[in-house]
């Protein structure tokens, strides 16, 4: 089927093919950053020699988180993780000029941006790396972010969607502003609840004609979203049969926003864990689990939902048996913090670990190092694992963040690319110069 | 920033060279890419590329050019416009501290004030003008400036003993509020930064001599101001005369536009493409270099805007620059070096640092 007729079909059809992007996180506990190979994380060198890396192992993308206020700990900086990253399109930028095929994808909110500056710096960028840039779309919200902007936390919740969509779409209509290569651009006007727009686009479509876009955001109304507006779902479903449910589940929203089964691609968030053998990958695990969460991280976690000291609990004994001392968990851990119940989740919490057997250390590392989303083992068995994937198209591709900066992907393209390449479920060469056609994706159709 | 410095700029008896890469004069289409523009202005000698950002057709944002070409040199400082007035400041700090990282402690910014009633409907704000500009601007460069300290230098300590990445106390919130007489709608930036301390700890801040000095940005605020008079002539007294209204430890820039006899053409026949009421040199290299040499006995660097970057650039790489650096008029380049060393300025400590420091002693 050609790439045209893929898009437009009604019925899903596997390319057989998978992708890697890398995803520097720059925040969390994924990174270690305690062993004696872990380098800078703001240090350019840090970030050249990543892209380099993945653009040597034909990775598609090189992505780059956001996060706009520095996280928390009991009203403090959060001190035990890896923290302060550079702005996104800045390093990307200038990883344009020292790459020349890898797409660069910056994370970018809809919230505390202004869509006619986002949109004309993201063309800026694409325009500067010849047709590689894209924008992963996220949706913060809250108050405490908005504490470091000139709106302040102005945007309910429930609107963000709404919000970002209408965002969005003046981003497309400014990229499409131009009749012609050369112009001239028409003018763009929207007015919107938060927003007014009002303006005469500069840039001219690029080599991929747009950015790219990526969404990242897993609620219902995420999904929806990224249906009808997304490229990419960057998405959080990388074990296979929920990646397989999710796959079905975006096919359907895409098909009822109007668009072909295959018109959205899937990468999910995921890490490698890989060595020779099996046995050896096993031991690697523990390694990096110990240097992820160490016995500190594990109390701060839980200090987190319950919102007090802990320091007088033993890392490596039960969970704690006094209840949390705030109903709402807080913003000021990140994204993924999003209003749980406290003393409810304490609860399950409790029960769960006591039910596995499990220490404060060991409950904290099963729920902080993606246990779902880690590729363990030898290359050969990781490749057979990432083949099946392909057969039944259950992903596009994975967006690995790797666990040491700067050599985190070295064994991945060194070993694991070549075994998939060898079953001839990886690419073997860039297809072309811009992101569009390396993912295989369509040229936008004009809006 | 001039607090704790040493005015060194304007008693050095050597000057810089900058140059606008892409204002009236752009032709890029000359050069390959931007990355060989920038090259070619480094191998010429000269100490500075600026990047304009007003809104012309085509052309992509200053900061992301001038992040471009970061890693592709070694020793020209990158300077872009960022406007104050229509962006978020806590963006425009975490974006210029990131270019200080990409090019390894070169980064400067000319902080502008757009005047700009396309600037204000593309955000859906209301035109500023006037006063009000300047308080913008202030406000903006005091938030990027409170956010680059808020990270002490040694915020990072990485301590495996007691699983510490940063030391908590090293790092402060910006607390930035604007002033009760703000013009503009008020607003406040908590920080600290997401972004470690630049590598030069301050980006040096430029602005136009125009917008600095009484009932405007303050002068401390900025480390060096672009002064532009009408004519060659009278450059070098409006040079004497910002200098005495900054005060020493601010670095004064003049602004010349130059056209070049080139390849058989003569400067009066191209010289009709520039404008914005600088001072316009045209003419041949040897009476070029005698101006900016008496130039820069006044001011402590010139910014030269090419009519034709390539062309320009081919005469003043080839005749001007090396003429200059043999009289001694020109700072020899530093490889590596940031761009405050070649201001001159030292590297200021943290504010906030500095105030722990001091309550810590008075305990
Ligand atoms: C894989 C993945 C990566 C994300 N990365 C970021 C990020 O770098 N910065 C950010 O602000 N949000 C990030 N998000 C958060 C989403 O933008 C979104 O705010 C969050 O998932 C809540 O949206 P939802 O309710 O639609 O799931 C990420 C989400 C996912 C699933």
């Amino acid at each position: 089927m050609t790439q045209h007729n893929r898009a437009k079909s009604g019925v899903f059809t596997p390319t057989g093919k998978i992708q890697f992007g890398i995803f520097f996180q720059g925040v969390n506990s994924g990174t270690i950053w305690k062993a004696a190979e872990s380098g800078s994380q703001t240090d350019f060198e840090s970030f050249r020699r990543l892209a380099q890396t993945a653009e040597r192992g034909l990775f598609a993308a090189f992505f780059l988180g956001e996060g706009l206020r520095l996280r928390e700990h009991l009203g403090r900086p959060h001190a035990l993780d890896v923290v302060g990253r550079p702005d996104a399109q800045t390093m990307l930028a200038a990883l344009a000029s020292v790459t020349k095929k890898i797409g660069l994808v910056a994370t970018q909110n809809t919230t505390y941006n202004d869509p006619a500056d986002l949109a004309h710096r993201l063309a800026s960028l694409d325009l500067i790396s010849g047709g590689r840039a894209a924008w992963n779309i996220v949706t913060t919200d809250n108050a405490w972010t908005g504490a470091n902007f000139r709106r302040g936390g102005y945007l309910d919740h429930a609107d963000r969607y709404k919000h970002a969509e209408a965002f969005v779409e003046t981003a497309k209509r400014i990229w499409d502003s131009w009749e012609t290569p050369s112009g001239p651009a028409r003018q763009v006007l929207h007015e919107g609840q938060h927003y007014t727009v009002d303006v005469t686009p500069r840039l001219p479509r690029s080599a991929q004609y747009r950015p790219v876009l990526f969404q990242a955001g897993d609620s219902p109304g995420g999904r929806d979203f990224a249906a009808r507006q997304a490229d990419v779902i960057f998405s959080a479903h990388p074990k296979f049969d929920d990646a397989v449910e999710f796959r079905k589940d975006l096919v359907e929203r895409s098909l009822a926003a109007g668009r072909g089964a295959n018109a959205v691609q899937i990468m999910p968030a995921s890490e490698f864990i890989l060595a020779a053998t099996a046995a050896e990958a096993l031991e690697k695990k523990e390694w990096v689990r110990s240097l992820q969460i160490g016995p500190q991280q594990a109390v701060a976690y839980l200090e987190q939902f319950w919102g007090r000291e802990l320091s007088e609990y033993d890392p490596d004994g039960p969970l704690p048996e006094i209840d949390p001392v705030v109903e709402e968990t807080s913003e000021t851990r990140g994204s993924g913090f999003h209003g749980a119940k406290a003393r409810q989740l304490a609860d399950q919490w409790r029960a769960e670990a006591k039910d596995k057997g499990l220490s404060i250390r060991q409950f904290v590392s099963s729920r902080t190092a993606r246990v779902d989303a880690t590729f363990t083992g030898s290359y050969t068995a990781v490749a057979d694992q990432l083949a099946e994937y392909t057969r039944v198209g259950a992903v596009d591709g994975f967006n690995i963040s790797p666990w040491l900066v700067p050599t985190g992907l070295d064994d991945i393209v060194n070993h694991l690319v070549p075994e998939l390449q060898e079953r001839g479920v990886y690419p073997t060469e860039y297809a072309g110069s811009t992101l569009r056609e390396n993912l295989g994706l369509e040229t936008p159709v004009r809006s | 920033m001039s607090t704790s410095e040493t005015p060194v700029p304007s008693t050095s008896p050597a000057g810089f060279l900058a140059i606008e890469l892409d204002g009236a004069g752009w032709d890029g289409g000359h050069f390959a890419s931007l990355g060989e523009a920038v090259l070619a202005a480094e191998s010429a000698g000269f100490h500075a590329a600026t990047f304009t950002d007003a809104p012309v057709q085509g052309r992509a944002n200053a900061l992301q050019r001038a992040a471009y070409a970061g890693p592709a040199t070694r020793t020209i400082a990158l300077v872009p416009e960022v406007d104050t007035v229509y962006t978020e400041p806590f963006h425009v700090s975490t974006q210029l501290a990131s270019l200080d990282y990409v090019s390894g402690g070169r980064a400067g910014w000319i902080a502008t004030a757009a005047e700009s009633p396309e600037g204000a409907a593309a955000v859906g704000r209301s035109s500023v003008s006037g006063e009000a500009l300047a308080q913008e601007a202030e406000a903006s460069i005091e938030v990027s400036r409170r956010l680059w300290d808020s990270w002490e230098d040694d915020a990072v300590i990485r301590d495996v003993a007691t699983g510490r990445y940063i030391d908590v106390d090293k790092l402060h919130y910006a607390e930035f509020e604007t002033p009760a007489d703000f013009a503009g709608p008020a607003y406040s930036v908590k920080g600290p930064s997401i972004i470690p301390r630049p590598l030069q700890g301050q980006l040096p801040v430029l602005a136009a001599a125009s917008l600095v000095g009484e009932g405007q940005i303050p002068a401390d605020a900025v480390d060096a101001v672009l002064v532009t008079a009408p004519t060659p002539e009278l450059l070098a007294a409006e040079v004497r005369d910002v200098r005495a209204r900054v005060g020493a430890s601010v670095a004064v820039i003049a602004e010349l536009d130059v056209v070049l006899h080139s390849r058989g053409q003569a400067a009066a026949e191209r010289s009709g493409g520039l404008d914005g009421g600088r001072a316009q040199y045209a003419g041949t290299a040897e009476g070029l270099m005698d101006l900016l040499e008496s130039l820069l006995e006044e001011a402590d660097g010139v910014r030269l805007h090419p009519a034709s970057l390539a062309l320009e650039l081919d005469e003043l790489s080839r005749l001007v620059l090396p003429e200059l650096r043999r009289r001694g008029a020109l700072r020899p380049p530093v490889q590596d070096g940031t761009f405050r060393d070649l201001l001159g300025l030292t590297r200021p400590a943290s504010r906030y640092g500095a105030a722990a420091a001091a309550a810590g002693a008075g305990k």
